[in-house]
């Protein structure tokens, strides 16, 4: 992945900002519980919810089963279609393909509509170093950039904004960008919307160039299949000459078919509809319809070695529909920008330091900003167990091991800082491996039961920063059992 | 019947009257209660932060504590969802990295004798009704692993209803995790209390005298915050109601 | 080596061989529940109306003055055209008639009022209608520029009761927009207001014996 994020703090140092922060607190607080319920009623209404996730996981398995496969067939497909399909190992790759592919066309400008594998890999960065104006048409990511700011959720980057801070924004940035908000506008979200079609207008009518990712490629058709909700999507993949779509290789399925399932359980699982208003699915190019050029940008980047990962590739079944972050209750305090990647939330934690790798000091602290408490597992429409995943790479940043990186095997040391926990883990193992050692330590801690601090120090300020230790008792259950049998031998109840 | 009791590290240590306050129930059911004294803890604060090897001996001195019953009882639904959904693969872990298959035999073999105390209760002995007596308003907060883990829906609640004097008041998003997650809470304390934080304002919310849990981690977390604060609510393991009655209150 | 040999060579070594072929679980329903064609069509106009579509039933004797009506309410002064539109349907329609052609800029599309389409087909479950560039429904363009589109629909002949169904009868070397009432978002606060960049105000025609 790029540099944007890297030199992110900790998650639990960006998390503590983050918690304090009663305006953020509260607009993710109304946002999540909003969604939230909406999902849960619309996923209610189909009887067949649990057969088409596991139908949904099963097409995901067997496709990165045979993503070679697959990824030739629909190479093949685009291009009969009249397309032209690139492979990018990774970001700088892809960000140098469409650079290059938006300078040939003459145009100093893009339209986009909103692509996690842009933002991913930077491209907005690398074509502004080159002179190209790359302008975000959704609205959530239209107040990101506007905002100066960063995305902080998969489905709707602003969501850490509420009406009157994007009214702000509205008003102060606009005009800079473009046509500028009206005279006196209001924090309506209808109005605030008005604004955004009115700004983004002259932009989607003038432009030349659109680049856009997708939701699904399917390899027996080579369609693309865009879900959205604004049209701002259909304006960026009908109007303009060109067209380049930037795409991970985890985003094919093999057949038309296959959309059937996905077609059901994305909406519902991300804006938590029946059907989002619109889906395009383009094949190429059409004659007199759309594109005349149409590029296919098939990017790696990390996904291969999440590949490798017999536990960690089950991540990129991901269809970045977004419901774990909505549910997920340390995302709901933490907020996205403490995750440190375009992918937050609960698969953020699995999927950004596999694609990242687990150097960073955020990549070794995302897989324990969570409490494997399950809501994301539970919610997910392609059944990922994130709890599952998040555990293995604990694992791989307290132990190392074999990893894949850029496609080679290495094996990777323990992070650093894990020392005193590791010992801690392997004192407290042996204690409890020998039930005579935790007896008498038992005992010992029964002794000091009147000692009981208010706060600890070291790492157990932790705990006592914010609550009582519990009170100790007189002795362990394990003393009262051997008491309580002692007694009855005594009395000959038992033998 | 006879059943090992499985009281898990936490509750012998800790909260001991738990572990009575299930063997005093289990007896006044018609059930024997055995105390293997060879179980200390399931593995699971070694296995959560990652230390899956560190976790490994612990799990061969579970599942050989606890040879040869037909139930294993346990009250906690993390530590039971951990020998569960985890000893199966910490053993096929320690098969493929080549120590054998021994260990992935002995958690097959467990895993499906280990039963939560609540699943227990209403699947194995088919009582909702346990003959308890608690004159309280109690809110129940459903654990996260017992809830998601092991799927335990409308047991526990069902067996407090059925209580005596108890009047049950529904506890606003109970769904939602505490905050505590094992090494979460001091990994990430800010994040863990201000969960915690919103957890007990919705148990005060409710004007209960009794925040009930079935897992005592959780509750020592969600207690913790409550006696910081001062407030008039404390936790309390289910078992504890369970086991209470007119002539024997509480433990 | 190209990125192409590169990914595909990562791909290879990061499985484990061999590799067969999975079945895929497909017992999810075709559709969700049994209902009559024209307990179809309800379910599909009560679903476009829930996602603010403005519904209107007539038969082929009523349909060029309901669309007549319906542009003059608007008060449209033109109306983009599909080649293949039937010529009855807009025969007592005021507005100019502006056709589909390849050459018109956006501009231009921009200062058109309205546009009438039909329609590959119609989804009842989810209250959506698809349209895959045939002659009754032109460029994909036509019915996104303009702020008004009236799309309509043949019943019962073109409703299917779910996706399941819809898909098998659409080909997908075609061009397809799927569209579930008008544009909307859900970005301010997770929280659905209808209208951003797509068409404001849909109105769909149920066209068939009353």
């Amino acid at each position: 992945m790029t540099g944007t994020y890297l030199g992110m703090p900790a998650f639990p140092d960006a998390a503590r900002e983050a918690v304090r922060d009663e305006v953020l607190r509260a607009n993710l607080r109304h946002a999540t519980h909003t969604i939230r319920d909406k999902r849960a009623r619309a996923v209610a209404e189909l009887e067949d919810w649990d057969r088409l996730r596991a139908a949904g996981k099963a097409v995901k398995d067997h496709t990165l089963a045979h993503l070679d496969r697959y990824l030739l067939q629909l190479e093949a497909a685009v291009t009969a279609a009249g397309g032209t399909v690139h492979w990018a190992a990774d970001a700088d790759e892809a960000n140098r393909i469409v650079t290059e592919l938006v300078r040939a066309t003459g145009e100093r400008e893009v339209v986009k509509v909103k692509s996690m594998a842009t933002q991913e890999i930077g491209l907005n960065e690398a074509l502004e170093a080159a002179g190209i104006a790359a302008y975000e048409t959704d609205l959530a990511e239209l107040i990101v950039q506007l905002g100066h700011d960063r995305p902080s959720h998969i489905l709707v980057p602003a969501i850490h904004r509420n009406r009157g801070e994007i009214r702000d924004i509205f008003a102060a940035e606009m005009g800079d960008w473009g046509r500028p908000a009206p005279e006196g506008l209001g924090d309506d979200p209808r109005e605030l919307a008005e604004a955004a079609r009115l700004h983004l207008r002259e932009k989607f009518l003038r432009a030349k160039v659109a680049v856009s990712g997708a939701n699904f490629m399917v390899a027996e058709t080579g369609t693309l299949v865009v879900f959205e909700s604004e049209g701002n999507g259909r304006m960026c993949l009908t109007l303009p000459e060109t067209l380049i779509s930037v795409v991970g290789i985890e985003k094919v399925i093999p057949t038309f078919r296959d959309l059937e399932i996905f077609l059901q359980t994305l909406p519902r699982s991300s804006t938590a509809e029946r059907m989002n208003p619109y889906t395009t699915m383009w094949t190429g190019t059409a004659d007199g319809d759309g594109p005349s050029v149409f590029h296919l940008v098939l990017l790696d980047n990390g996904r291969t070695d999440t590949l490798a990962d017999e536990v960690g590739r089950q991540a990129l079944r991901c269809i970045r529909c977004s419901a774990c972050l909505n549910v997920c209750p340390v995302y709901e305090r933490a907020g996205g920008h403490a995750y440190g990647s375009v992918y937050p939330g609960p698969i953020g934690a699995i999927l950004s330091p596999q694609l990242r790798g687990t150097g960073s000091e955020i990549d070794a602290t995302l897989p324990y900003a969570s409490t494997l408490c399950g809501a994301c597992y539970e919610v997910c429409p392609v059944a990922i167990d994130i709890p599952e995943v998040l555990v293995h790479l604990r694992e791989r940043v307290v132990q190392g091991g074999p990893v894949t990186r850029e496609g080679i095997r290495v094996r990777i040391r323990p992070a650093d800082g894990h020392t005193a926990e590791r010992a801690a883990m392997r004192a407290a193992r042996l204690l409890l491996d020998r039930p005579d050692a935790l007896r008498a330590g038992e005992r010992l801690l029964a002794r000091a039961r009147r000692l009981r601090p208010r706060r600890l120090p070291g790492p157990g300020r932790a705990w006592t920063d914010s609550r009582e230790l519990p009170e100790l008792p007189e002795r362990s259950f394990r003393d009262w059992w051997a008491a309580r049998e002692k007694a009855a031998r005594e009395k000959g109840a038992r033998p | 019947m006879r059943v090992a009791l499985f009281v898990t590290c936490v509750n012998d240590a800790l909260y001991p009257r738990t572990g009575i306050a299930v063997v005093r129930l289990l007896e006044r059911l018609g059930v024997t209660v055995d105390f293997p004294d060879a179980q200390s803890c399931c593995g699971q604060p070694q296995y959560n932060t990652g230390y899956r090897r560190e976790a490994e001996p612990l799990v061969r001195r579970t599942a050989e504590a606890f040879a040869g019953y037909e139930y294993v009882v346990t009250p906690s639904g993390s530590c039971a969802a951990m020998v569960r959904s985890h000893y199966p693969r910490i053993g096929r872990a320690a098969e493929s990295e080549g120590r054998g298959p021994a260990l992935a035999a002995l958690a097959e073999d467990l895993a499906p004798r280990v039963y939560e105390l609540t699943e227990f209760l209403v699947d194995v002995l088919g009582v909702t009704d346990v003959g308890a007596y608690f004159p309280h308003t109690v809110t129940y907060h459903p654990s996260c692993h017992g809830l998601r883990g092991l799927g335990l829906g409308d047991r526990p609640r069902r067996l407090l209803a059925a209580v005596r004097g108890l009047e049950l008041r529904e506890l606003p998003g109970a769904e939602e995790c505490c905050g505590f997650g094992g090494t979460f809470a001091v990994k990430n304390p800010d994040v863990s209390a201000a969960m915690g934080t919103d957890k007990t304002a919705h148990a005060l919310s409710t004007g209960a005298e009794v925040l009930c849990g079935a897992d005592n981690s959780c509750l020592a977390h969600l207690d913790g915050i409550l006696r910081r604060q001062g407030a008039p609510l404390r936790a309390l393991h289910l078992a504890e109601i369970l086991a209470a009655t007119e002539e024997e209150p509480l433990v | 080596m190209s990125a192409k040999e590169q990914i595909l060579a990562r791909i290879r070594r990061a499985l484990p061989e061999p590799r067969p072929d999975a079945d895929i679980p497909r017992d999810y329903l075709q559709a969700h529940g049994a209902r009559t064609p024209a307990e179809t069509v309800d379910l599909l106009a009560a679903n476009l109306a829930e996602y603010r579509a403005k519904v209107h039933r007539v038969d082929e004797d009523g349909i060029a003055v309901l669309l007549a009506r319906l542009l003059a309410e608007r008060g449209a002064s033109s109306v983009l055209v599909p080649p293949g539109l039937p010529p009855h349907w807009l025969a007592a329609a005021d507005p100019t008639r502006i056709h589909d052609r390849e050459a018109s800029t956006p501009y231009e599309l921009d200062a058109v009022d309205s546009v009438v389409t039909g329609c590959a087909l119609a989804i009842a479950e989810t209250g959506t209608i698809v349209l895959d560039g045939g002659p009754e429904q032109g460029r994909r363009r036509i019915t996104l520029v303009p702020d008004h589109h009236i799309c309509v629909v043949r019943v019962p002949a073109q409703v299917v009761d779910s996706v399941p169904q819809a898909l098998p009868l659409l080909d997908p070397t075609r061009p397809l927009t799927w569209i579930s009432g008008p544009s909307a978002t859900s970005d301010i606060e997770l929280d659905r207001v209808e209208g951003v960049h797509g068409p404001r105000t849909l109105e769909v025609i149920l066209l068939g014996a009353q």
